[in-house]
């Protein structure tokens, strides 16, 4: 229902706008339902709004479970 | 970070997958056929795309929910955009609106014959249309769950602050627990388990879900998108079922929170109440949807330009209806691939690049 | 300030003003050779068994977007399809529609690129005619060339000669051009580091005449990507195309639009690419040859032909298989 994608939070206006990137792909976006952005988060952009941050470290915890499963010989 | 090929490991689904299989053979040892609804169009779709229904073991069925906000809106809605565009209104829509029938044509043909519909990515889009066409009206197809109603708010925020008084949106703003509540009670579905929608819960949190779960509820998992997401909320699902509980499971705690995005909700709170609302298969629901509330009633087409959406003509032998309540597979439809296909929809389903009829048609085999 | 020189009806009327545009600004870049002089007719030379020929028309929205501009595309896409024919590219002309209004330096800029490109293809510029049309009825600029090839010997290329068995063959990253444009169009505020592919691929062509007899089809999958060209071989035949999704070169940007925009990418154009099919015999010295050209080093086998109900499916990551789609009408940025 609500397509969304990880982006990288580049650049913050002063205007509740900035632009984030995900591996070369820039968009602008607004940043008004976010607490407090910094440049650096990751965030989830749908229709060119910022609707919530990524967890960095849960994201790498995830990839790292995934990899684990992977490596695991006996499932 | 390598995002998405870290979320699409082949090998990781492959050891998912045999997980899945173990759990499904307990399951199934006991007699059990288990239905897995997922309540999101964009599980739908990854789930066809990703051709996950077909890996799965027989016993596990996974049906469709009413998550597409294109299908479940009713063709009045395109009935009144149309005729707000016909009245010279500048229509601003996101792509999936366009091609979606109305009692009589589609936005689409309607911009053929000359009127002025302009496809968007972003609701901010249409302050710029707004500033744009001064003379013009805009209005803007606010449809959509929590997640694409959440940044409306914002969009008024700056019309109010930059004086903008062309602008105005038609809503049918729609709510996803009042949906999982009228199909829990719905005596002839029997669903035990709801895969929950990843976005939206971004906003509502996953707290939301508890009143489905517990003694009487089902297991609820929110999942993210990538496929190994959901193969994991199909395991933990399962995991849940043989051990015979039913609690909110959060495997996309990447992104959401138990308690949701406060900001916007209450952003959501300062602009829009709840309000009954008509879902295409699920019918009228009590304070299903959201509306302006009525400070803000200049911002709303329907009270701005005196209209009211009327429930229009829904395409004759559709089951859109049933497929969107789970109750129908599309493939049940006699239309299904006969009369109906993307090319010549008969019904939004098949229509709306997440509606489950497309799906079926593009992704099964 | 000067003002900024921009076309006029005039410049279209056949009088002094309409001579002076052609002068300066055509004969100028390609008026050696066949157009010199301005006949009516270009006068060619032909002493070769077979010619190809082809047309097509360049409406591209906006005129100029990352990498490229719809002058040099106005050369490649006619220069490719006459490759991907099997043919050596000879001669082109070219038909210009201008708006009154457009600015002599975007006019410059486009014929600019088109004569670099021309040069690069080896194609010569043989006649051409330009019209104005009244501000507001068209779009700038569109552009119609036409172009003449030579058959290159020992091709016999048709998609009837397809079997099973066959490899599937696509000479590199796809789906750059459609994102680029998409993403230089307004209403979408999304930009991006990709770059249109548009480029000509007659050197990729011409490499291949050692394996030519072993090549059944080629094709530059534009319009409707690559999905279109595939669906179109098994359309009413007796064959499958599988494709293998880890195996099919997207860069990472496309792929990040594609999920940013929710369009997949299999429906997206490129324009300096070739998708081939051949005897699997060939398949491998076909990507070692591509392999070490620069426009063919992502060069990659992305499936196989097999016996089937005229369905092209690809193998996702996950193991599952699903059908790869017809794209429909327009390319529209989707929120769900
Ligand atoms: S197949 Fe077509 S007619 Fe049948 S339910 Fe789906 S959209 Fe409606």
């Amino acid at each position: 229902m609500c397509l969304a994608v990880p982006m990288k939070l580049i650049e913050i206006r002063g205007d509740g706008t900035g632009v984030a990137e995900m591996d070369g792909a820039q968009s602008e976006v607004n940043l008004t339902l976010l607490e407090k952005p910094a440049k650096g988060d990751y965030v989830i952009i749908h229709a060119g709004f910022a609707i919530e941050r990524l967890d960095e470290k849960e994201a790498n915890a995830r990839i790292a479970l995934f990899q684990e499963i992977a490596d695991n010989e006996t499932p | 970070m390598k995002y998405i090929d870290g979320f699409r490991n082949p090998l990781a689904a492959k050891k998912i997958i045999e997980r899945i299989e173990v759990l499904a053979n307990l399951l199934k040892a006991s007699g059990r056929k288990v239905s897995i609804m997922e309540v999101c169009g964009t599980h739908t779709m990854a789930i066809a795309r990703f051709g996950i229904r077909n890996i799965l073991p027989e016993n596990i069925d996974l049906i469709s929910g009413p998550g597409c906000p294109v299908c479940v809106t009713e063709a009045g809605y395109i009935d009144a955009a149309i005729n707000l565009a016909k009245a010279g209104a500048v229509i601003v829509t996101f792509g999936d609106m366009i091609n979606v029938p109305g009692s009589d044509e589609s936005l689409a043909q309607c911009r053929a014959n000359g009127a002025l519909i302009e496809v968007v990515y972003s609701p901010s889009a249409a302050i710029k249309l707004a500033r744009q066409f001064p003379e013009k009206n805009v209005v803007f197809l606010a449809v959509g769950f929590e997640t694409t109603t959440a940044p409306m708010p914002a969009v008024i925020q700056i019309a109010e602050g930059e004086g903008i008084r062309n602008l105005s949106l038609l809503t049918a703003f729609k709510l996803v627990p009042p949906a999982l509540k009228a199909l829990m009670t719905d005596p002839e579905l029997k669903i035990d388990s709801f895969l929950c929608p990843a976005h939206v819960s971004a906003i509502i949190g996953a707290d939301a879900y508890k009143p489905f779960t517990g003694k009487e509820g089902v297991p609820c998992v929110v999942a993210g998108f990538e496929p190994l997401d959901i193969l994991m909320a199909i395991d933990g699902i399962l995991n849940q079922l043989v051990r015979n509980e039913a609690s909110v499971e959060n495997q996309y705690n990447r992104v959401v929170k138990p308690e949701g995005n406060l900001k916007a909700q209450a952003l959501m709170d300062e602009y829009l109440q709840p309000v009954d609302a008509r879902w295409r298969g699920l019918g009228l629901l009590p304070l299903s949807g959201l509306g302006l509330k009525n400070e803000f009633e200049r911002f709303d087409a329907e009270k701005k330009h005196g209209i009211t959406v009327k429930k229009g003509k829904e395409p004759s032998g559709c089951l859109c209806g049933e497929v969107i309540k789970g109750k129908s597979k599309p493939t049940s439809c006699p239309l299904f691939a006969r009369g109906c296909t993307p090319d010549h929809a008969v019904g939004p389903c098949m229509v709306s690049s997440e509606g489950s009829c497309a799906a079926y048609y593009k992704y099964s085999l | 300030m000067k003002a900024e020189l921009t076309i006029q009806l005039a410049h279209g009327g056949g009088g002094r003003l309409s001579r002076d545009l052609i002068q300066s600004e055509i004969v100028s870049r390609f008026g050696n050779g066949p157009l010199e002089g301005l006949p009516d007719a270009a006068t060619i030379p032909w002493h070769c068994d077979k010619l190809l020929f082809t047309t097509d028309s360049y409406v591209v929205q906006p005129i100029e977007f990352p990498g490229g501009n719809i002058g040099d595309l106005a050369v490649h896409g006619t220069v490719n399809d006459l490759c991907v024919c099997g043919g050596r590219p000879k001669w082109l002309s070219v038909g210009l529609i201008l708006e009154e209004g457009l600015p002599l330096a975007t006019l410059r800029k486009v014929l600019d690129s088109m004569k670099k490109a021309a040069a690069d293809c080896g194609i010569t510029v043989v006649t051409g005619d330009t019209k104005v049309v009244g501000a507001g009825q068209s779009d700038g600029l569109y552009i119609n060339t036409s172009g003449i090839a030579e058959a290159i010997k020992g091709f016999s290329l048709s998609p009837a000669r397809i079997t099973k068995g066959d490899d599937v063959i696509v000479s590199g990253n796809l789906a750059d051009h459609g994102f680029a444009v998409l993403a230089a169009r307004k209403n979408i505020n999304i930009s991006s580091a990709l770059k249109s592919d548009t480029a000509p691929v007659h050197r990729l062509v011409q490499a291949l005449e050692p394996f030519a007899g072993e090549i059944k089809f080629m094709r530059d999958p534009t319009r409707g990507g690559l999905s279109a060209v595939l669906n179109e071989i098994v359309e009413n035949r007796n064959i499958n195309i599988q494709l293998n999704e880890t195996d099919i070169p997207f860069s990472t940007c496309v792929k990040a639009l594609s999920e940013t925009l929710g369009i997949d990418p299999l429906h997206v154009a490129s324009e300096g690419r070739i998708v081939l099919i051949c005897s699997s015999q060939v398949t491998d010295q076909i990507l070692h040859t591509w392999k070490s050209m620069p426009e063919g080093f992502g060069a990659q086998s992305i499936g196989v032909v097999d016996s089937g109900k005229g369905r092209v499916t690809i193998k996702t990551i996950t193991g599952g298989i699903r059908i790869v789609d017809v794209p429909r009408g327009e390319l529209l940025p989707r929120i769900c």
